[in-house]
């Protein structure tokens, strides 16, 4: 069964389509990564695909169902551009939060397994506040996969962070590939992308103008894609 | 049931949140006692008259250190974007939206409950006999204030002039559920009970709460949804 | 074509309205006989009440466009609401004017805390809130969405607070702007001319929507088309 499918998205902006007739779908396994330059659409695109947003035609499918069901959502892990975790309580509680909001069982266990996982057990009781930006970017992660998801969308979680940093959510995407899940991010940082991702997206002006599976030449010239379609 | 107890969980977080710098808290209180003080220049305070007014004085204190609290309400949720956490979580909007009314009522009545006495003291107004039904005024009136206050936190959250553009749309709509809490207030004070003419101004507010909290409950995901 | 119709109904509208509102004002200043207890300056009822009429119903229409934009998403209806409002908070201001020239003439005094003049501040408040939500969201979806919502709860809240006025004026009452002939009932020519300047005016006011429906239109192309260009 595909676990993401995107049917003819268009999201306007006034008159304005910010993204036209958009459609792909995807199943587990899969690691997409969605290219494009700045304004192409990428954040609006995943922001429809985390139910952040409506499209102003065709629907979004997470796990068959539409992604503002309760039900679809927790199984979706996001993670956007700012980090999603307050500043003013601690690391423990933040995890703990988002635990109880995703319904889990025992959410503070969890969050101190996670905390584990990402090397914070340490500083569980800091307030996020006081961190570096590369432990907030792992705090961060830890809330987008506390609660097991199926499906994983990503934008731009390379982005301004140090080698531990990439290090640790390259070791995480690659587990959550290898388990099954679904990961979509959208990056410019085409390199990390690349090794991790099993299908390319580009999108260019709104439009989806290539879809399909990683090739080897993609790997050995990141650059070739955007050339190819004009965009370089 | 799970709805209540998400709005629950939301609700704790932001007291923890504000309760842990008492930001908004501290400053809605000095706001409170500033203006309690400006009004003892504007009227005497032992004037019989002023007592007629005393139920007006006190829930104009409240409107406007209540904002203060009332903008931090989304605003809070800005840093980091963490508005999108939430909205993206298995928690429905209207659930998110009823936990943070439900904490902005608690802040409002604590800043309530501290300026009481002082107003008290000010304006020698013996406010102890009735403090019961004031109680219930305090918390019917304030709900409706979350309320209104909540949603347009919501509605302004992206704006650059949050901060003046909530005080400009909240005050003129919540004027009915303050005319009331003022009428009932000035009644209380006086030592008449509310049932018999002024028990209408207690269906007028019971009404305004049910119409604007069913309205907010509904509308509130069509505004937190892009 | 269709430009063509619209812009022949627009102007055919107005001529009609005008020439109503004109005739009628003839019949109101030198036709009608002086009211018994307030003399001539009763004649400035005739447009005090229309106009109170013709902003509510300005209101309550740009109330249901709003919420038919919620549910067909349709920018159509945005236009309609924005253009009602403007509308509406024009005749507002007319009744407030009218109105204190009333109070002025009849007791000496530019305001009376009376009924109808309260709730039209109050209203007035509340739209002009409503205008200003516009003018400071930028994108034309996200203004749209946000007014309709603030505009369903504007409406609400204007019709609560006719009703809590009321009692409050019963209970703290005051001077009253209106007016009984001799025996407390009213003149049937004098009725016949209220409702007829009542059509008059909501004549002007329907040709004054299309107009400004017209002119969101435009503005909404135009920003699209600067969105196009900063996109290439």
């Amino acid at each position: 069964m595909e676990t993401l499918a995107a049917e003819n998205l268009w999201k306007y902006y006034g008159d304005f389509p910010a993204l036209r007739e958009v459609s792909f779908s995807i199943s587990g396994g899969v690691c997409l990564a969605l290219l494009g330059r700045n304004g192409a659409g990428k954040t609006t695109l995943l922001r429809l695909l985390a139910g952040l947003a409506r499209p102003a035609k065709g629907r979004v499918t997470i796990l068959g169902r539409p992604p503002r069901e309760a039900a679809a959502r927790a199984r979706l892990g996001v993670l956007g551009h700012g980090i999603a975790v307050y500043d003013e309580l601690s690391a423990i509680e933040n995890l703990t939060l988002f635990g109880r909001l995703y319904g889990l069982a025992e959410a503070r266990r969890a969050a101190l397994e996670w905390l584990e996982r990402i090397g914070l057990a340490h500083v569980r009781d800091s307030l996020v506040r006081e961190f570096s930006r590369g432990m907030r970017q792992r705090l961060a992660l830890a809330r987008a996969l506390l609660h097991d998801p199926d499906v994983l969308v990503l934008d731009e979680p390379f982005t301004a962070l140090d080698d531990r940093a990439i290090a640790v959510i390259q070791a995480l995407l690659g587990e959550a590939r290898a388990a099954g899940r679904t990961v979509v991010m959208s990056t410019h940082q085409l390199r990390e992308a690349l090794e991790l991702a099993t299908h390319i997206a580009l999108l260019v002006r709104g439009r989806l103008v290539h879809f399909g599976e990683r090739t080897a030449q993609m790997v050995a010239d990141p650059g070739w894609l955007y050339r190819h379609y004009g965009e370089a | 049931m799970r709805f209540l107890r998400q709005s629950l969980t939301v609700a704790a977080k932001d007291l923890r949140s504000e309760l842990r710098s008492k930001e908004a808290l501290n400053a809605s209180l000095a706001f409170a006692l500033v203006i309690l003080l400006l009004f003892s220049f504007a009227f005497d305070p032992t004037a019989e008259t002023t007592r007629e007014i005393s139920g007006g004085l006190l829930w104009l204190v409240f409107a406007f250190a209540g904002t203060l609290i009332l903008n931090r309400s989304f605003a809070r949720e800005l840093a980091n974007d963490c508005l999108d956490a939430l909205v993206a979580s298995p928690v429905p909007p209207a659930a998110i939206f009823l936990g943070k009314a439900l904490a902005n009522l608690v802040l409002l009545v604590a800043v309530e409950l501290v300026s009481l006495p002082v107003f008290g003291v000010f304006y020698n107004v013996r406010w102890t006999p009735h403090f019961v039904p004031l109680l219930g005024v305090l918390l019917l009136a304030t709900w409706g204030l979350a309320v209104i206050g909540t949603m347009f936190s919501a509605l302004t959250v992206n704006l650059r002039l949050r901060e003046l553009m909530l005080p400009v749309l909240v005050y003129p709509m919540i004027i009915p559920a303050l005319m009331a809490a003022m009428q009932l207030t000035t009644v209380l004070l006086a030592g008449e009970p509310v049932w018999g003419e002024n028990w209408l101004w207690v269906r007028l507010l019971v009404a305004f709460n049910v119409i604007f909290t069913a309205l907010a409950l509904a509308l509130v995901e069509t505004v937190l949804l892009g | 074509m269709r430009d063509a119709v619209r812009r022949t109904i627009v102007y055919a509208m107005t001529a009609l309205g005008a020439v109503w509102l004109a005739r009628n004002l003839y019949v109101i200043l030198l036709a009608l006989p002086d009211e018994v207890a307030q003399g001539a300056i009763y004649r400035i009822f005739f447009f005090h009440l229309p106009a109170w009429f013709t902003c509510f119903t300005a209101f309550f229409a740009a109330g249901v466009a709003s919420t038919l934009y919620l549910i067909r998403r349709s920018p159509g209806y945005d236009a309609f609401a924005v253009a009602a409002v403007e509308v509406g908070v024009a005749f507002t201001l007319i009744g407030l004017v009218t109105g204190m020239v009333w109070a002025r003439i009849i007791w000496g005094i530019w305001w009376t805390w009376d009924p109808r003049l309260t709730w039209a501040f109050i209203t007035l408040l509340v739209y002009l809130g409503y205008l200003m939500l516009r003018r400071a969201i930028d994108e034309a979806t996200e203004r749209a969405k946000n007014s309709a919502v603030l505009c369903i709860f504007a409406f609400t809240s204007v019709v609560i607070t006719y009703k809590a006025i009321d009692w409050w004026r019963t209970q703290h009452p005051g001077p009253v702007l209106s007016f009984r002939t001799g025996g407390g009932t009213i003149d049937p020519a004098m009725e016949s001319m209220l409702f007829q300047n009542w059509f008059a005016l909501l004549l002007v006011a329907s040709a004054l929507v299309l107009i400004r429906m017209r002119q969101e239109r435009i503005e909404r192309e135009v920003d699209a088309l600067r969105r196009r260009a900063h996109a290439l």
